[in-house]
């Protein structure tokens, strides 16, 4: 009684290969269905990275997924979640070689849709570390918030995705230089902001449990000339911890 | 007692701030779960706003009832959680597939409707239910091409099924004009086999062709005005089975909140006089 399993596989296999035995496949109209499946992914990728969408435009932009979606089908209803792994294929896709920060604008944007939608969680008053004694500072956790992202790129990014994510050309002004970025969510809207090395230091720090005295030593190490006060301010400001 | 469902629309975030300040009496929304699982953020927040302004009604895309296998057991957790937040009035999915082998297909898949098929749809009908913690509603679906292997008809299997699980049932007026046309089937007869006792919700929605295909194909698009061929059945149904929540269901090229208004009140007009044109 596994006749209904081979059906799907039977359907399955036909929705990949044209040239299928499947008798329902035989029918003209099959072909609706691999439509529909095809345009769904590819209007969900293109949903899930505008910022790419704008670099490439939408004929480069479809072609590339419709190869992508080919080899990594969706494994998840929520199709705002789909193109997990489209910033890793379109880093090893041939033809985007000459466009090597193309890889990095997806992650953003997969990093904005991914602050977007994380848990709910209570930002930290950091009016209440004013005024704390620095032993007692230095001793205490920051709890990253759910909905904080970031990422060290060696391109400028976040300098490409922020025009390009607004459907707007990259100005000639661009200094090539490697960009860190931080995505914070602050009152339901995402902000994608600039952001040094320390500060990515002191977050992945953070994250892995350390208080901020060892997370101030790890930045101190990794890197002797920033101002860790400068530092943890920015961090504080920017809105990427959590109440504990 | 709230008032009861007359007609509603598919909610779209673009008519947020009209759909909050519309007094309309009777007007629901309905939206794709999917779109609000979440696991916070501004999606399910605005959903929680807009459920606590006017009924809503959750749609599933996604439990693909009609697998061999039960509905993802995550999928139906996070659905219960936007149940429990937003409240539903009417919680509703399909009678198709479109998970299988670890892949979500998005499409809403045809099957035999083999004595297998039922035992199974039945089961996960049933199974969803107990994780819902409420009545699903099935919604028949558009079809384009003749399956082989049938046991059933599809008003029987759809009978069959309400008797073995106590579901609702969700009956799309386009979906039996474009599957009759598709297939070569009396829609007046398909409706008057239908098990109208069941129905909890009507959808209308108009149709189109692809360029893809003949134009003798039609395609549940969701992207047009209600077809009138649509609305004479619609007709048909009210006289049938008296008054049903009645959406008008709108995905593709959006119009103003307004014109979706216009077509709401048109069914309106026909739950109030029972299918007679006023």
């Amino acid at each position: 009684m596994n006749a209904l399993a081979d059906f799907h596989d039977a359907f399955v296999a036909a929705l990949h290969d044209e040239v299928s035995s499947f008798a329902p496949a035989g029918h003209a109209a099959f072909a609706m269905y691999r439509n529909t499946v095809m345009r769904a992914c590819l209007d969900a990728l293109e949903a899930n990275f505008p910022a790419v969408l704008c670099l490439v435009g939408r004929d480069w932009f479809r072609a590339a997924a419709a190869i992508h979606a080919r080899e990594s089908l969706p494994k998840d209803p929520r199709l705002a979640r789909y193109g997990d792994d489209f910033p890793a294929f379109l880093e090893a896709f041939e033809p985007a070689a000459g466009l090597p920060y193309l890889a990095d604008v997806a992650r953003l944007d997969r990093l904005y849709n991914e602050s977007l939608d994380a848990a709910d969680a209570e930002p930290l008053d950091t009016d209440r570390l004013v005024g704390v004694a620095p032993s007692v500072l230095a001793a205490t956790r920051l709890h990253i918030h759910p909905a904080t992202r970031w990422l060290a790129s060696p391109f400028p990014a976040l300098s490409i995705w922020r025009p390009s994510r607004n459907g707007v050309a990259v100005g000639g002004e661009l200094a090539w230089q490697p960009e860190c970025s931080i995505a914070v969510r602050v009152a339901g809207e995402v902000s994608m902001l600039p952001a040094s090395r320390a500060e990515l230091t002191m977050l992945e720090a953070c994250g892995r449990g350390a208080t901020m005295g060892e997370a101030a030593a790890t930045v101190a190490t990794a890197h002797p000339d920033a101002s860790i006060e400068l530092t943890v301010s920015g961090l504080l400001r920017s809105g990427a911890f959590a109440h504990p | 007692m709230p008032p009861p469902l007359a007609a509603g629309m598919s909610f779209k975030p673009a008519h947020m701030e009209e759909a909050l300040h519309c007094a309309s009496p009777g007007l629901w929304f309905e939206v794709h779960p999917e779109n609000y699982m979440a696991d916070g953020g501004p999606r399910p927040a605005m959903l929680e706003v807009l459920a606590e302004r006017h009924p809503l009604s959750l749609h599933g895309v996604s439990l693909s009832l009609a697998a061999a296998a039960p509905p993802d057991a995550g999928h139906l957790h996070r659905l219960r959680r936007l149940v429990d937040r937003v409240k539903p009035v009417l919680v509703s999915e399909h009678l198709a597939w479109s998970a299988w082998g670890g892949h979500y297909l998005p499409d809403l898949l045809p099957f035999p409707r083999t004595q297998e098929a039922l035992a199974r749809v039945a089961a996960n009908v049933l199974r969803s239910q107990d994780a819902l913690g409420c009545r699903i509603s099935i919604e028949n679906p558009a079809h384009y091409l003749v399956l082989d292997g049938h046991d059933w008809s599809e008003t029987d299997f759809l009978s069959e099924l309400v008797r073995r699980t106590g579901c609702g049932l969700l009956l799309d007026v386009n979906n039996v004009h474009v599957s009759a046309h598709n297939t070569g089937v009396d829609a007046l007869a398909y409706l008057d086999a239908f098990p109208l006792h069941a129905v909890t919700e009507i959808h209308l929605a108009g149709h189109g062709v692809d360029e893809d295909f003949p134009a003798t194909l039609l395609i549940d698009s969701h992207d047009a005005p209600v077809d009138e061929s649509v609305w004479r059945l619609y007709r048909h149904v009210l006289s049938r089975g008296g008054p049903r929540p009645t959406l008008i269901e709108r995905d593709g090229n959006l119009p103003s909140f307004d014109v979706l208004l216009q077509e709401c009140a048109r069914a309106g007009d026909l739950l109030e006089t029972g299918g007679r044109a006023a």
